[in-house]
């Protein structure tokens, strides 16, 4: 869809960003397999801070599970702006005739897919080890695991964005992400420990939380996503 | 630029915040009452929580200064925000430490994951990401947008951890002993940290003052710098 000015929609740009995103990823893959091997290597390095009986996994699954997906995050959002910078590709973007937030949407969307891909292949390798029964209450979680994944792609997209204008930004991403996350984190392992236990319940307060915060941060960002683009 | 009167004015100004710390010490340990079950060591309470509010209308400034900045350019609302995160970020630092010094005796323990420690922690911890973030991007309109976006960012999450931390994870739902806040207040105590509040916020817009204009000495030469290295042959 064209604008009266000859710029694109917002819709259509978003679209374009998000594949031209995936398609990037997919020559590659490079994201992808690195997020998968950190997460199941953090899943698989908790497993000997305590004793991974059924009691204990019931009790410490939950948190270990979203600390394994807050660092892979933290880590795999990074790219998504620093390849640009490295290829010099984001003076290109710049220019386009598409709103600023259509980008921050596109690699928003992007990041959410890859981080929900990593998600899914985690998440019965997780169930095995630690013996969590997850098949009954599989909707629930993937609806929670949803709405905590786009409150960590919403923030962590805008953060990426600053970092890729920093030093040491490998670094910086997580400094600056995992403090902000800490409502994220509470709501979403809140939410899982009531689907993992006997008799699971979906947690409607830290349900409402979760999409409070992305809503909150969504807007925040929409606001102010274009003056990390200027020159 | 106008210098030679502000080291007077800087003077006054010192002593008399040094004044209205003396008054308050004063009042903290001889005209306020001791506290029946705590006793001596809840004195500390002056300090503690007239530092808190003090760290919270610093990291309140640091919020308007990076809206500010963000609407108007104008360089100085960045050099307010790094000004009055480093300052807020010292009163945050008194309260973590004062607050085990106190919970020690009186509550046995030297840190308890309650709603409000934590959420003091973690407003401390985006703090210092801040300041980070500042030290790590070297372009200065740069270093402005980047860091007034994630002080609002971080800002906006600050009522966000506290309910989140009040909701699910803490234990007391008040703090053990409620610690003479609220209500129960004695009128000399109220008195008292009225005092303590001032000399606090006076110390806070002295520092605040002094740092500001560090920080526009400092740009001034950063600028001086930059001209230097992209014009070397020049001798202004």
């Amino acid at each position: 869809m064209k604008e009266p000015d000859g710029s694109m929609g917002i819709g259509t740009a978003t679209y374009w960003i998000f594949a031209k995103e995936l398609r990037t990823e997919l020559r590659t893959r490079e994201l992808l397999h690195t997020t998968l091997v950190f997460v199941l290597l953090v899943v698989v390095l908790f497993s000997f801070t305590f004793e991974p009986t059924r009691e204990e996994s019931r009790r410490y699954g939950p948190g270990l599970l979203w600390l394994a997906l807050l660092f892979a995050g933290s880590l795999m959002l990074q790219p998504s702006f620093v390849r640009e910078q490295n290829n010099d590709t984001l003076s290109a973007l710049r220019l386009a005739p598409i709103a600023p937030f259509s980008i921050f949407l596109g690699k928003a969307l992007a990041s959410f897919v890859f981080l929900t891909v990593a998600e899914l292949l985690l998440l019965p390798v997780f169930a095995a080890l630690y013996d969590v029964t997850i098949l009954p209450v599989l909707g629930e979680i993937l609806v929670v695991l949803a709405l905590g994944t786009a409150g960590m792609v919403t923030t962590g997209t805008v953060f990426a964005a600053i970092g890729a204008q920093a030093r040491m930004r490998e670094l910086l991403l997580p400094l600056l992400l995992l403090p902000l996350l800490v409502p994220v984190l509470i709501a979403s392992v809140t939410a899982t420990a009531s689907l993992l236990v006997q008799e699971p319940a979906m947690d409607w307060t830290a349900m409402k939380f979760l999409i409070g915060f992305d809503v909150i941060y969504l807007a925040a960002s929409a606001l102010l996503f274009e003056y990390l683009l200027e020159d | 630029m106008p210098r030679s009167g502000t080291s007077r004015s800087g003077l006054v100004g010192t002593l008399a915040v040094a004044a209205l710390m003396a008054i308050a010490g004063y009042a903290i340990f001889f005209l306020a009452p001791t506290e029946r079950t705590m006793g001596e060591i809840q004195r500390i309470f002056y300090f503690h929580v007239a530092s808190a509010w003090t760290a919270f209308l610093a990291f309140f400034i640091v919020f308007v200064a990076n809206l500010s900045y963000l609407v108007r350019r104008r360089q100085v609302w960045d050099q307010l925000a790094v000004s009055a995160a480093e300052v807020g970020l010292a009163f945050c630092t008194v309260v973590l430490l004062t607050g085990p010094i106190w919970a020690k005796p009186v509550w046995g323990i030297w840190w308890t994951w309650d709603a409000r420690l934590t959420s003091t922690f973690v407003l401390w911890l985006l703090y210092v990401s801040y300041l980070l973030l500042r030290s790590l991007v070297e372009d200065p309109a740069r270093r402005a947008v980047t860091s007034a976006v994630f002080g609002i960012f971080a800002f906006l999450d600050v009522p966000i951890v506290y309910m989140s931390i009040r909701w699910w994870r803490t234990q007391h739902p008040a703090p053990v002993i409620a610690g003479g806040e609220g209500s129960g207040l004695d009128p000399t105590m109220w008195w008292v940290l009225l005092v303590s509040l001032t000399a606090m916020v006076a110390l806070l817009v002295l520092l605040l003052r002094q740092r500001f204009r560090l920080e526009q000495l400092r740009s001034e030469l950063e600028e001086l710098r930059l001209r230097l290295s992209t014009n070397p042959g020049n001798r202004f």
